[in-house]
């Protein structure tokens, strides 16, 4: 046992390059290249501002994805707490110094794109998690001191978003927190309870949200209530998808897109222009990219020997299944409008990077898989 | 080795825990793809439709009205091309300043400017205002030369409505106007062809047969984007015109009638007295038709709507006049038919100092100096008014009345065509019960057999009544519209099987009649009356003997008639003024019906002038250029007949 973990600290290059998951790295290129041409779509066939730029993010992150993937796992894990200080810091920042853009205060300039630390924040609480519950015992993990430390880890974050106000990513992050919280063995009942007081105390929450994020969850139990306000984005959504049909309206077609019916269709709303182009054929397709993306990253967690890369890998999938269901289930109208990115598929930096950070790390687990982690 | 134990307890909780998680993914992307497959494969044609209401839009294209045609393919109702502004509002910037700057251009008025804002108000973003409908050739050609400074404005080459004898039609036209709520809730075809600026028919031809002339608006279908801003056309369904019409009017005809009426209150009709075609429906004075296609100014209006001799009223079948002495004939045949008296009956009319007594009431004839001993045919060529009193007390006011309306008194001539048409009244004791809710009295029925009391006809009805007693007593069809199921070979043929019936023993009872069926008992009866007024008008001491025609091919037949307007009182009879000197609202009006020509009929009339006086002396003259006119194209009007045959 001790000669394993001995060994196992020394990989030779041919190792690494043979531990790589290249089917994972396939997928994510995949992916990439359908969101290139979906933002294409979005600018009417013109390679334009849009394309280029998301064409260039996504060729520059997705190298730093491959290169960063080389970084020790166990670096990762002894950094695991800095990169939450980090990402907390960078949120306080924001806070004072961030720039505004329609209401809400979510970026840092740096120049060549806005960086938003909130997005960086989903992979950190991920990384810590998985670290702070690598050690416990699952005999100690009931006890309220670890109970109350991890609560109190995730709402410090989770404010922080929230006072952006992006309810939205904050919904991401407790949601990521949760899978692994819920993955190392709390039990059954905390959810439960939990999930009560949540219910209780909705009245309150309400009454305490900003007055748009109100009416988006008015306007998602009746998108009709306001067609051409809060309702109009839900509406031409629903109406772009279920236009598409079985096989779509054809690649550059989608006419609610093309003539601008389509709110946010490059970001948020890009799946609904992807599927009124390809239609449910496509979309199906896209799910079943995205599945297979989020199956390849729960086999490297069982691959690994560690908790903390098991427990990282098995978060990381699930808030990555999180991301997505949520993007989809707002566009076709199951959930309100709460302003999450499609993984990959949506426009915007920060989220491409944080997502393809993510899969780095998890790279990073597969290819260091027989790294034991100390302690 | 705890440790051991304690990671192996580990890694089977995250594994179970994880197992619960993929379980719960798996759940969650089914729910998510039967969402989609509920939307794009169930519901797909919700969303297709709601997508392309969403891209596509419609613009309606205005219809062309049909063309109205005289009998002879007379142009009488066109279509003109008219020089018109339009401004599109979604390419307008600002558009307090467009209306500026087109005001010093075409020089709107202030009232206009005023009509434009409130259309404004009612319209949609991208809806085209229509700012001016007429504008003159200058206007127009100073427009274009301004266009680059005018963001929206359109010059439009356009049709609107277009009357080539404005004045001499209008009461058998009519005019159109711009569509109204009212219109548009009450015709079917207007609301579905409805496109602002929309003209519809008003009055006249052009509002009964509306639904026939309007035509189908087209469609032009445009991709859009989100803002309204057209992308591309995709289809255009071109509009269509409506049908074209032919009346059964003789251009001519009805331009000499207005010109013989100049400057008078009164109506002309003609009428065939077989098939019933209207050939003139004269009505004086008249106004132009042309003034209310682009809606008329408040000055045109409040001369027409003030001018005391009622432009607006349509005298020949809205007009209500007393008959006078023209229902004379009908009551000499309502006595035959009925077998009161016979032709030999005689009266002593004995002038203003013996006049007609009944119960104490006096009633006088027109001749001071009475006609002395009178029979039946002299009474109604001389028309004695004393004579008839006697044979009416003797007739009785409900025999006369059943004969009156199958003659074609009392009823609407053209049916519904003419919205405005009056019934009229033919009185009768029961008539008076239901409707005065009074008896009748036998001094009521003396004066309803000279044309005076309660009886009301309209000039149309007059013309009618003098057809189907000229054509020998045959109910016909009257008709303004060209209808070739009107023929006149069979209505002949089903006029001769008619008169070799033997009689029906009801025949005088009231009943309905069918097209060309006879109305008369004993066919002599008939020719007796005709042959009165044969007499009437062509021979002396006939009371339009001065009107009468001596060329054989122009005799006509005919009976003046002179309505009371007011009661003669003592007064008025001992001062016997001339025309002249009685004040205008009080003079009689004159009436005058004919048939022509006498030996072959074919043509009836009646010629009406409000206070004209005396109908031999103001309404017969008026007959005697008509009838040589009428019979004049009697030739040319069979032509076009057996032509209109041929092709159908």
């Amino acid at each position: 046992m001790l000669s394993m973990s001995l060994n196992s600290t020394t990989y030779s290059f041919i190792d690494k390059l043979k531990a790589v998951d290249y089917f994972l790295i396939i997928i994510v290129a995949i992916i990439g290249s359908i969101s290139v041409f979906s933002i294409y779509s979005t600018e009417s066939g013109n390679f334009s501002f849009y394309t280029k730029n998301h064409l260039i993010r996504f060729l520059v992150f997705f190298f730093m994805f491959l290169i960063l993937s080389f970084i020790r796992v166990s670096a990762w894990y002894r950094q695991a707490y800095i990169f939450y200080i980090i990402g907390i810091l960078l949120l306080l920042y924001v806070m004072l110094f961030g720039i505004s853009a329609s209401g809400s205060k979510r970026w840092i300039n740096l120049f060549v794109m806005n960086f938003q630390p909130s997005e960086l924040m989903k992979i950190a609480i991920i990384v810590c998690f998985a670290r702070y519950y690598h050690h416990i015992q699952s005999s100690d993990i009931q006890s309220y001191k670890y109970l109350l430390q991890p609560t109190v880890l995730l709402l410090i974050p989770c404010y922080l978003v929230i006072a952006q106000p992006d309810l939205g990513t904050a919904i991401l992050i407790a949601g990521s927190g949760l899978a692994i919280i819920w993955l190392a063995g709390l039990n059954l009942k905390y959810f439960v309870y939990s999930g009560l007081i949540l219910l209780v105390s909705l009245p309150f929450v309400i009454s305490v949200l900003k007055p748009y994020q109100k009416s988006r969850i008015l306007t998602f139990f009746n998108p009709e209530r306001d067609p051409l306000g809060a309702g109009y984005q839900i509406i031409q959504s629903k109406i772009a998808i279920g236009s598409g049909g079985f096989l779509g309206k054809g690649f550059l077609q989608g006419t609610q897109s093309y003539l601008e019916f389509l709110p946010e269709k490059h970001t948020d709303f890009i799946f609904t222009l992807f599927s009124e182009e390809f239609g449910f054929v496509g979309s199906a397709l896209l799910i079943f990219l995205y599945a297979l993306l989020i199956y390849r990253i729960i086999r490297i967690g069982f691959l690994s020997r560690s908790f903390f890369a098991k427990l990282y890998c098995f978060g990381f999938a699930s808030a990555l299944f999180l991301y997505i269901f949520v993007n989809i289930a707002m566009v076709v109208g199951l959930l309100p409008i709460v302003g999450a990115p499609l993984p990959i598929m949506s426009y915007g930096g920060s989220s491409m990077l944080s997502i393809m950070l993510g899969l780095s790390i998890v790279m990073s687990c597969k290819i260091y898989s027989r790294d034991p982690i100390g302690g | 080795m705890i440790k051991k134990t304690g990671n192996l307890n580990k890694n089977r909780i995250i594994s179970r825990r994880l197992f619960v998680l993929v379980a719960a993914k798996i759940g969650l992307l089914g729910i998510v793809t039967s969402r989609l497959y509920n939307l794009q494969i169930s519901e797909k044609q919700k969303y297709e439709v709601l997508s392309d209401k969403n891209r596509i839009r419609e613009w309606k294209t205005p219809p062309q009205r049909g063309i109205i045609t005289d009998y002879f393919n007379n142009v009488i109702a066109d279509n003109q091309r008219v020089y018109q502004v339009h401004l599109s509002l979604e390419e307008v910037s600002n558009f307090n300043n467009s209306i500026f700057k087109l005001k010093n251009i075409i020089s709107l008025k202030e009232d206009e400017i005023k009509k434009i804002y409130e259309k404004k108000e009612k319209s949609k973003p991208w809806d085209t205002l229509i700012i001016s409908e007429n504008l003159s050739w200058k206007e127009f050609s100073k427009l274009n030369l301004y266009l680059h400074e005018l963001d929206g404005a359109k010059p439009v080459l356009s049709t609107s409505r277009y009357y080539p004898y404005s004045n001499d039609l209008v009461h058998v036209v009519g005019y159109v106007g711009d569509a109204t709520t009212q219109d548009i809730q009450n015709k079917k075809k207007i609301e579905e062809n409805f496109v602002p600026g929309l003209k519809v028919g008003k009055i006249g031809i052009e509002s009964s047969k509306d639904t026939d002339l309007i035509g189908n608006h087209g469609t032009k279908r445009f991709e859009v984007n989100a803002s309204g801003k057209k992308i591309s056309e995709i289809s255009y369904n071109k509009e269509t015109q409506g049908e074209n019409l032919r009346t059964t009017i003789d251009l001519e005809i009805q331009q000499l009638a207005q010109e013989l009426l100049k400057n008078q209150a009164g109506s002309i009709c003609v009428m065939d007295i077989y098939t019933g075609e209207v050939i003139t429906m004269a009505s004086s004075p008249t106004y132009d038709p042309n003034k209310f296609t682009h809606g008329i100014s408040t000055k045109d209006w409040n001369e027409i709507k003030n001018n005391k001799l009622r432009p607006l009223l349509n005298k020949s079948l809205a007009g209500l006049y007393s008959p006078g002495s023209t229902i004379k004939p009908l009551v000499a045949l309502a006595a035959l038919e009925y077998g009161i008296i016979d032709t030999k009956f005689k009266v002593n009319c004995k002038g203003h100092d013996h006049p007609y007594e009944l119960y104490g009431e006096r009633y006088h004839c027109w001749k001071k100096n009475g006609h002395g001993w009178m029979s039946m045919r002299n009474a109604i060529k001389q028309s004695c008014d004393i004579y008839f009193y006697e044979v009416a007390r003797l007739l009785g006011v409900d025999k006369l009345s059943l004969i009156a309306k199958r003659y074609g008194l009392g009823s609407k001539v053209l049916e519904d065509f003419f919205s405005e048409e009056k019934k009229g009244i033919v009185p009768s004791t029961k008539w008076k019960k239901q409707v005065l809710e009074q008896s009748w009295y036998l001094g009521e029925t003396v004066i309803t057999g000279i044309g005076q009391g309660y009886i009301q006809t309209t000039p149309l009805q007059l013309c009618l009544m003098t057809a189907q007693l000229a054509n020998g007593g045959y109910k016909i069809k009257p008709n303004l519209i060209y209808d070739k199921e009107i023929d006149i070979d069979i209505i002949k043929s089903k006029i001769e099987s008619e008169k070799n019936k033997s009689v029906d023993q009801n025949i005088l009872k009231d009943h309905g009649f069918k097209y060309y069926e006879r109305l008369y008992r004993n066919p002599n009866n008939l020719k007796f009356v005709l042959d009165a007024m044969y007499g009437s008008t062509n021979e002396q001491f006939g009371t339009s003997f001065k009107s009468r025609h001596t060329e054989d091919k122009y005799k006509f037949a005919g009976k003046t008639g002179t309505s009371q307007v007011k009661r003669i009182t003592d007064q008025d009879r001992e001062l016997d003024l001339n025309l002249e000197e009685i004040e205008y609202k009080n003079r009689d009006h004159a009436l005058f019906i004919a048939f022509a020509p006498y030996n072959k009929p074919r043509y009836s009339l009646s010629v009406l002038i409000e206070h004209g006086g005396s109908g031999s002396k103001a309404a017969a003259p008026l007959a005697n250029k008509l009838i040589k006119k009428i019979l004049d194209r009697h030739e040319l009007r069979e032509k076009i007949r057996k032509d209109l045959k041929n092709i159908a």
